[in-house]
């Protein structure tokens, strides 16, 4: 997960294979609650607090977590549609932070995104081809119409059919389609999906998970993706990401993930899935009551209200990402993992 | 068997606004005493358009409605007046995807389930705030007195859902209708709501329809699986047959495009295209144009909803021939 | 499996008809709507009556008759019959029309561009320039426009253009507040942010994007103040702070034929009835539009 960070002034590529293609450390994005405005104590609700992760170049990094656990709000730092309160980016060993005007211009067509509501995201009175051709347009380039036409073609939008479309006149699944052409217009290296195939029918979504399967394969692309939808993610990802309240509590290869989860709260919300087995339906809940308020979070270890494991130690000290094995790259935080954390079940939580 | 608690026969729903729109086309239906159905669909296929009609809920300046739907031998579509009120929320209730709309946001919660109970049963306002009170216990949530005087707003997603299933049960209805209670909340959320439906189902005996998009959601609770599409039933049948042995090219696809964890690494069996326009809908078939299996007779023709053993099928070419199992 | 995907389209997901522009639709749904035909038909006959007074007035607006005072409607001669100066009221009615309608386009139109331009900026910038933009705006709302309308022409005196800038100045503040208010639901919507990201410039995000899908909702919103520029217009001249007699105007007129509401109530009552039916029909109008600009049926 550590890499050599060594800025290269190259414009284009290369901090070599190795360099993974976004590291973000200790990224921070509190909102004020505006209770009233006499009240002189402000509160915070802290939807990312000291996020760390790393996505390797041309691979899929999966966020996953229940509403409120921070992974949109991470995306959109990410993305830099909202300014972090603290932490910093590093896009291909290059510090995001210095990206003034045009550099920043410059970096922000190497990373695109697409949003989980199509319509809200197509503007309502461009033809699909003005959306998708927008971007290149602006930045003078020429060919823009052109290359519209065939990035509809390339999302299985037949373009004489389809350019001159608005957004209403499409389906849900179209619709997508489109906003994946619009994100490719750059060619970009990172494409952020933000609950990209949550709104589409099943149908129509095995069909766009294909294409974006393709579409990285073919464009060397690596994916932020950003789901509830655990079955999704585990199809798509290579690593595997697991927010709680605004920090990353489990992080790691998708297998290690899916197969060894070393939280309490990843094991729980993968037992969560319903059972596609009328013979063997689930039985108990694994986790009582809704995710907690972000307003309040509680001290220690943010689980612990929910925690079926949770002990005192839990509330006095806040549980650090942990190694769950030599340079595994599998990351928990839970107290249970730690022998030394002084928590009473944590030898018999040992990893096999 | 005794006589079934509902019977839809041949309902045919249209819309008329800028375009005429056909939400349901001869849909038939049975439901037992204590059963449960999952009513499985995609957008647009008329899984919810039934629930509504079962309760009337369609505006009828705009809607056409032909068929016949008796509930607990009432028949529904004739009901004017007092009648229907008693019908609804009395025989019949319902469970809507976002509890938050569905409460009124200037009454406490116990307030609303009270008031139901009193007007329905005409008790006085102590009894019926005992029963409320009793509900929301019944419904699991934590420090339900403190809860009965919340308002909706105050409540969480998760604790809104039960406040509304405690709702629609006060009046103990024979039917229960839920219309994607658990497709807005959160997976260990929707999970405990999925048992606790289960589980009261199980106490009162009452039937339920449960419309969802989710077939993992449908076999968690359901009986017996209905699968809708483009406003037709296309396959019903006991949810161990129809999740292990589909026969609809359009349930075996969908299985197959629920996404599991053997998928990885492979191109997902998607279907092709989407759904067709409910205004202009094909002659034959409607999956015929998405259907790999299909036939000149499949664009001809529509086929029967045909009784085969313990399930309902229409299509010309199923996947697996039903005999075969014997 | 094939690799790519084919996606063979259903034939009816993708009618074979070539794509409609926004407004050809709209312009479907207006015309697909009675009320909306016939509250056009309405204003088509008064514009057209106005537009075309001179040519189509069967009398001189201006020539004042002391014998033939207040004639009944359907007098000889008189079809409407006349006002206290024996002057032909169809005519007067017909060349009123023009100033009343104008009193009516004219500070809608420039409150239109105005206020347009204040709230897509307001709303867009937001934060602290949002704020004192609003709140200087709210001092205008703490008064009823009428009041305001009057204090202001008092302010800049009597006569046509003072009453237009005082009308136009009474509708600023509102349209600034509908289009901040759209402006600021349209920002946050993802194609704003997809546009962001592309990396285009504010000015460019704005044209494109934010602009055509603001100014329709603050169009008709301005087309329903068409009948209240009216109606105020028309109390600015019965007040004498508007048009100054012998000039005919709907709200002038309805001022000075007071005096026969006793005598002739049924010709003194005309011009308000026109304002009346206009004002109706342009909000009627407005409805119509305001739904059918909505295509996502």
């Amino acid at each position: 997960m550590n890499a050599a960070l060594a800025p290269t002034p190259a414009p284009h590529d290369m901090g070599g294979p190795a360099q993974p293609l976004l590291i973000v450390r200790d990224l921070k994005k509190h909102f004020p609650v505006r209770s009233s405005p006499l009240d002189r104590e402000r509160k915070f609700v802290h939807a990312v607090d000291g996020v760390n992760f790393s996505v390797p170049k041309g691979k899929t990094l999966g966020i996953v977590g229940e509403s409120g656990c921070g992974k949109s709000t991470t995306a959109r730092l990410v993305a830099r549609l909202m300014p972090a309160d603290a932490g910093e980016l590093i896009f291909d060993g290059e510090g995001v932070e210095e990206f003034r005007g045009l550099r920043l211009k410059e970096f922000r067509r190497n990373l695109q995104m697409v949003f989980q509501d199509s319509f809200a995201s197509l503007n309502p009175r461009l033809t699909i081809a003005e959306t998708i051709a927008y971007g290149p347009r602006v930045h003078g380039i020429a060919r823009a119409d052109h290359q519209a036409r065939e990035l509809l073609d390339r999302v299985g939008l037949d373009p004489s059919h389809f350019a001159g479309r608005y957004p209403h006149e499409l389906s849900g699944g179209q619709r997508q389609r489109v906003n994946i052409a619009r994100a490719l217009a750059f060619d970009p290296r990172l494409v952020i999906l933000d609950e990209a195939v949550a709104a589409l029918d099943k149908s129509v979504q095995a069909q766009v998970l294909n294409l974006l399967q393709e579409l990285k394969a073919e464009r060397q692309l690596t994916y932020l993706f950003i789901s509830h939808d655990l079955h999704v993610v585990h199809y798509l990802s290579d690593y595997v990401m697991v927010m709680y309240l605004g920090q990353v509590i489990e992080s790691g290869p998708v297998e290690r993930i899916y197969g060894h989860p070393a939280h309490p709260y990843t094991r729980a919300l993968l037992s969560a899935v319903p059972s596609m087995d009328p013979e063997h339906r689930t039985q108990a809940s694994p986790l009582a009551g809704d995710p907690p308020n972000p307003i309040n979070p509680p001290s220690g270890c943010r689980f612990r209200d929910r925690c079926p494991h949770a002990h005192a130690v839990c509330a006095s000290a806040t549980p650090a990402l942990r190694d769950m094995g030599r340079h595994s790259e599998h990351l928990a935080a839970c107290h249970l993992n730690d022998p030394a954390s002084g928590h009473p079940e944590a030898h018999q939580e040992q990893r096999p | 068997m005794s006589a079934p608690l509902v019977s839809i026969q041949d309902l045919t729903v249209q819309f008329h606004g800028a375009r005429r729109a056909s939400a349901l086309n001869q849909v038939s239906l049975e439901l037992g005493q204590g059963e449960v159905l999952g009513l499985l669909g995609e957008s647009g296929s008329g899984k919810s358009v039934t629930l509504r009609t079962l309760l009337r809920l369609h505006p009828e300046r705009h809607t056409r409605t032909a068929g016949r739907i008796r509930v607990d031998g009432q028949d529904v579509l004739a009901l004017r007046g007092r009648e229907l009120d008693r019908y609804r929320g009395g025989t019949v209730s319902m469970v809507f995807q976002e509890p938050g709309l569905a409460f009124d946001p200037v009454y406490t919660i116990g307030q609303q389930i009270s008031e139901a109970v009193r007007v329905h049963e005409g008790v006085d306002q102590a009894t019926a705030a005992a029963r409320a009170l009793a509900m929301l216990e019944r419904v699991q949530i934590p420090q339900a007195r403190r809860r009965f005087d919340a308002y909706p707003h105050e409540l969480s997603g998760g604790m809104r859902q039960r406040a509304m299933i405690a709702l629609a049960l006060a009046c103990k209805p024979k039917l229960l209708l839920a219309d994607e209670p658990t497709t807005a909340l959160d997976a260990t959320v929707q999970i405990q709501i999925l048992l606790l439906l289960r589980e009261l189902q199980r106490e009162t005996g009452m039937s339920v329809i449960f419309v969802t998009h989710d077939i993992g959601a449908a076999v968690e609770v359901a009986d017996r699986i209905a699968v809708m599409y483009a406003g037709r039933i296309v396959e019903q049948g006991p949810v161990g047959q129809l999740v292990h042995q589909p026969c609809h090219p359009y349930t075996r696809g969908l299985l197959a495009a629920t996404v599991g964890h053997e998928h990885r690494g492979r191109p997902l069996e998607a279907i092709p295209g989407s759904p067709p326009d409910l205004a202009a809908l094909p002659p034959g078939c409607s999956f015929a144009p998405r259907c790999s299996h299909a036939s000149e007779r499949c664009h001809r023709d529509i086929p029967p909803l045909e009784q085969q053993g313990a399930r309902t099928l229409a299509c010309w070419h199923p996947v697996r021939l039903l005999g075969e199992a014997a | 499996m094939s690799a790519t995907l084919p996606l063979p389209l259903p034939a009816a997901a993708a009618p074979a008809q070539p794509s409609r522009s926004y407004w050809t639709v709209v312009w479907r749904q207006l015309r697909r709507d009675p009320m909306a035909m016939a509250s056009a038909a309405v204003l088509l006959l008064i514009v057209g009556a106005a537009v075309f007074a001179p040519w189509l007035a069967p009398a001189d607006p201006y020539k004042a008759s002391m014998i033939k005072r207040l004639l009944p409607i359907g007098s000889p001669g008189f079809l409407l019959g006349t006002d206290e100066l024996g002057r032909d009221l169809l005519s007067r009615l017909m060349h009123g029309g023009r100033l009343s309608l104008l009193m009516g386009v004219v500070p809608v139109l420039a409150a239109f561009g105005i206020g347009t331009t204040i709230g897509l900026l307001a709303g867009y910038v937001g934060g602290r320039v949002n704020m004192a933009i609003m709140r200087v705006l709210d001092i205008f709302y703490a008064f009823p426009s009428v009041l305001l309308a009057v204090a202001i022409s008092g302010a800049l005196g009597p006569g046509m253009s003072n009453s237009l800038i005082a009308l136009t100045l009474v509708f600023v503040p509102q349209v600034v507040r509908v289009a901040e208010s759209v402006t600021t639901q349209v920002r946050q919507l993802d194609y704003i942010e997809a546009a962001r990201m592309s990396g285009a410039g504010a000015f460019s995000i704005i044209r494109t994007h934010v602009l055509g899908n603001v100014l329709g909702p603050v169009f008709v919103y301005a087309t329903g103040l068409l009948s209240v520029s009216m109606i105020l217009a028309s109390g600015l001249s019965f007040l004498g702070l508007g048009v100054k007699p012998p000039e005919p105007e709907w709200g002038l007129m309805l001022n000075t034929l007071r005096s026969a509401i006793y005598s002739n109530p049924w010709v003194a009552a005309l011009p308000g009835v026109l304002i009346f039916v206009t004002s109706i029909a342009f909000n009627l109008l407005a409805d119509s539009v305001r739904s059918a600009m909505d295509i996502r049926k």
